[in-house]
């Protein structure tokens, strides 16, 4: 029985863990530096939530893909393309606009998986392609000339009361997917399709109206983050969503979702987005290059996925 | 009469991959006013090499229901290691490229143990070996630079004349017996020598043969008494020494090292591409590399049209640079959905959901 509340499992708790870990040695690097502990005021923490919302709205999205056994490598784009549409509309239309279109890529997807069996791989980086070619033709090739509304700068870089209203952006998109996955019959059907598709199927699942769905809710998660990340920056440009594919993806493996379908947190994957965000943030306060950050970067991805073969016992 | 069908049946991939690429390299010969000339094909087949090389690597682990993200990462590695190591005498020139070499096996190898003793998925995997892979090569080359023995690149990068030219075989080249060979670009021969001498052997093997048995069916390949694990390690060390070679020869083809992630990540995803084109199987099991040298091929000779269309013409419209990406995904996104006619004969729903 899956409840609301958060339940940690192994995953979960192994991030929790190497979250505190990686706070606690960058502090001890800005101590030794001379310095204070930057890492443990709450200022830096709140503003290290407020990048991880862009990376968890992705990420959350994604795993909604990954409990099914699929993936969508078409997130960059699907992120850029609403974005650059969202800003070049501009006005109150800019965000329903974006997210229509997200929602829209996420059908096309899901209808690609679920009705032609194309392995989503695949097609999703079809999409990708024809994405980016619609929006180099939109474009010209050239960055497009377009501002953030107000509202794309507000969500992305205010604040409510204090918290920064990313941050609660976040939260509430968190909810909705928490609700899906653990209160709704669509939650069960997401999980017993990624555990045995065939048998959804038997059961009366409709199986094939869950993995559009699904593919639609990740179109719709990367269409809200970009346009986040264009009120972020003032402005949408070429390939900003090509820097959020591959730690979307290992946030979610990290939070312990399994790649193939059938389990995984919510919890896991917020921690997983923590841990990606402060690993970088904390490896580019030691000036670590870029080419260490890459090695960094791959190798605890490794360690903790080994990690989890000890824990987890007996998996496929 | 009845065999032949079948194995018309079984390479139909293949054969429909042969006839693309003839079709859009006819086109395009057709077009070009050069078309079928000797140095159009030695800058046809150079630009195509690495590409083929590396779509060869991705074969190897689809073809054992696995995936090789790190195939680009990986040839980026070997091309900057290789813009370091490749210049000096002749000795330190076999030591470069057999350093080049060891290093694609050695990360193929760390690939393989990661998927088959550490049983991670393949995708996350190595997912997470190419960002060490482009690390590295970050490290080896933070700018791009190097520099590259002048005659080795140019003797492996042209046609056969220039080869026997450079390394004094043949009375350089010059030979009468040797003539009708002299016009054939080096990087088509290069690219038939691996297959007849690597990957037909290999096939051929026990271990080959297991890459197959652990695609179709891991449980029913280990019940059969085939070595899984040997089997799965040197599909991904086999894809390591071809991408180890897609490096090695991008770099005598730029002269130079360079680190570029976005060109990595590029290489990785047409590879894929290719080997789906080609007929390789992306559940594992069917399927072969010499497929996905032709899908390699069909993705270059459309890059290739799109060079000489005329402009005034309804294709002219299509040579739209801008457009190029466009078609490309569109292209790539026919090819995958063509493999949706299974889905019309499939008499049981059920058989849908492998």
């Amino acid at each position: 029985m899956r409840l609301a509340l958060p339940t940690f499992d192994r995953p979960s708790l192994l991030a929790a863990g190497s979250i505190l870990v990686i706070l606690l040695a960058g502090s001890a690097y800005t101590l030794s530096m001379g310095g204070a502990a930057t890492f443990l005021t709450p200022g830096y923490l709140l503003q290290q939530l407020q990048i991880a919302s862009f990376l968890g709205l992705i990420a959350g999205g994604l795993m909604m893909v990954i409990l099914l056994g699929h993936i969508d490598l078409s997130v960059p784009w699907t992120l850029t393309t609403a974005a650059v549409m969202a800003t070049a509309v501009g006005g109150p239309a800019a965000i329903p606009l974006a997210l229509a279109i997200g929602c829209a890529v996420g059908v096309v997807n899901g209808l690609g998986v679920a009705y032609l069996r194309v392995p989503s791989m695949i097609f999703t980086l079809g999409v990708n392609t024809v994405l980016q070619g619609l929006m180099v033709l939109h474009t010209g090739g050239y960055a497009p000339q377009s501002q953030a509304t107000p509202l794309m700068a507000f969500l992305a870089t205010g604040r409510v009361l204090g918290l920064p209203a990313a941050v609660l952006v976040w939260i509430a998109v968190s909810a909705v997917l928490v609700v899906i996955l653990t209160r709704t019959p669509l939650g069960r059907a997401i999980y017993a399709v990624g555990n045995r598709e065939a048998a959804a199927y038997l059961s009366g699942i409709g199986t094939n109206a869950v993995v559009i769905t699904c593919f639609a809710l990740c179109g719709i998660c990367a269409a809200l983050a970009g346009c986040m990340l264009a009120g972020y920056s003032a402005k949408a440009y070429q390939g900003m969503g090509n820097a959020y594919l591959l730690p979307a993806i290992a946030a979610v493996v990290i939070g312990g979702t399994h790649v193939l379908g059938g389990r995984g947190t919510y919890t896991g994957t917020v921690l997983g987005t923590i841990l990606i965000v402060l690993l970088q943030s904390v490896l580019s306060v030691m000036q670590m290059p870029d080419a260490g950050r890459q090695i960094i970067y791959g190798l605890v991805i490794i360690a903790m996925l080994l990690a989890f073969r000890r824990a987890g016992g007996t998996e496929g | 009469m009845s065999d032949l069908r079948l194995r018309l049946a079984q390479n139909r991939g293949l054969i429909g991959a042969i006839l693309m690429f003839a079709l859009l390299y006819g086109l395009y010969s057709v077009l070009h006013p050069r078309g079928g000339s000797g140095p159009l094909l030695v800058q046809n087949a150079n630009e195509s090499f690495a590409l083929v090389l590396a779509a060869m690597a991705q074969t190897l682990p689809v073809l054992t229901g696995g995936l090789d993200l790190s195939v680009g990462p990986l040839m980026t590695l070997v091309n900057c290691l290789a813009s370091q190591v490749l210049n000096g005498g002749p000795a330190d020139l076999a030591l470069g490229i057999a350093l080049c070499l060891g290093a694609g096996l050695l990360g193929g190898f760390v690939n393989g143990c990661l998927v088959v003793y550490g049983r991670v998925q393949p995708i996350v995997a190595t997912l997470a070996s190419g960002a060490v892979f482009t690390g590295i090569a970050l490290l080896l080359r933070p700018t791009p630079g190097g520099e590259i023995d002048k005659d080795l690149s140019f003797g492996l990068t042209y046609d056969l004349a220039e080869l026997a030219a450079t390394f004094g075989l043949f009375d350089d080249g010059k030979a009468p017996w040797f003539a009708p060979f002299a016009g054939l670009p080096t990087p088509v021969l290069l690219v038939v020598a691996i297959v007849v001498l690597v990957w037909l052997p290999f096939r051929a093997s026990v271990t080959g043969r297991g890459c197959y048995a652990v695609g179709s069916s891991e449980g029913a390949a280990y019940m059969s008494g085939i070595a899984v694990d040997r089997s799965r390690l040197a599909a991904y060390m086999l894809a390591g020494l071809f991408a180890a070679t897609a490096g090695l020869y991008l770099a005598l083809q730029t002269g130079s090292g360079n680190a570029d992630a976005p060109q990595a990540a590029a290489y990785t995803l047409n590879s894929i591409a290719a080997v789906v084109i080609g007929g390789t199987s992306l559940f594992g099991g069917s399927g072969g590399v010499v497929g996905s040298i032709f899908g390699a091929l069909v993705l270059r000779a459309i890059s290739f049209n799109f060079r000489v269309f005329d402009p005034g013409s309804w294709l002219g419209a299509l040579a739209d640079p801008l457009l190029q990406p466009f078609v490309e995904g569109l292209v790539l996104l026919l090819a995958v959905s063509l493999g949706a006619a299974r889905v019309l004969r499939v008499r049981n729903r059920l058989h849908l959901f492998g």
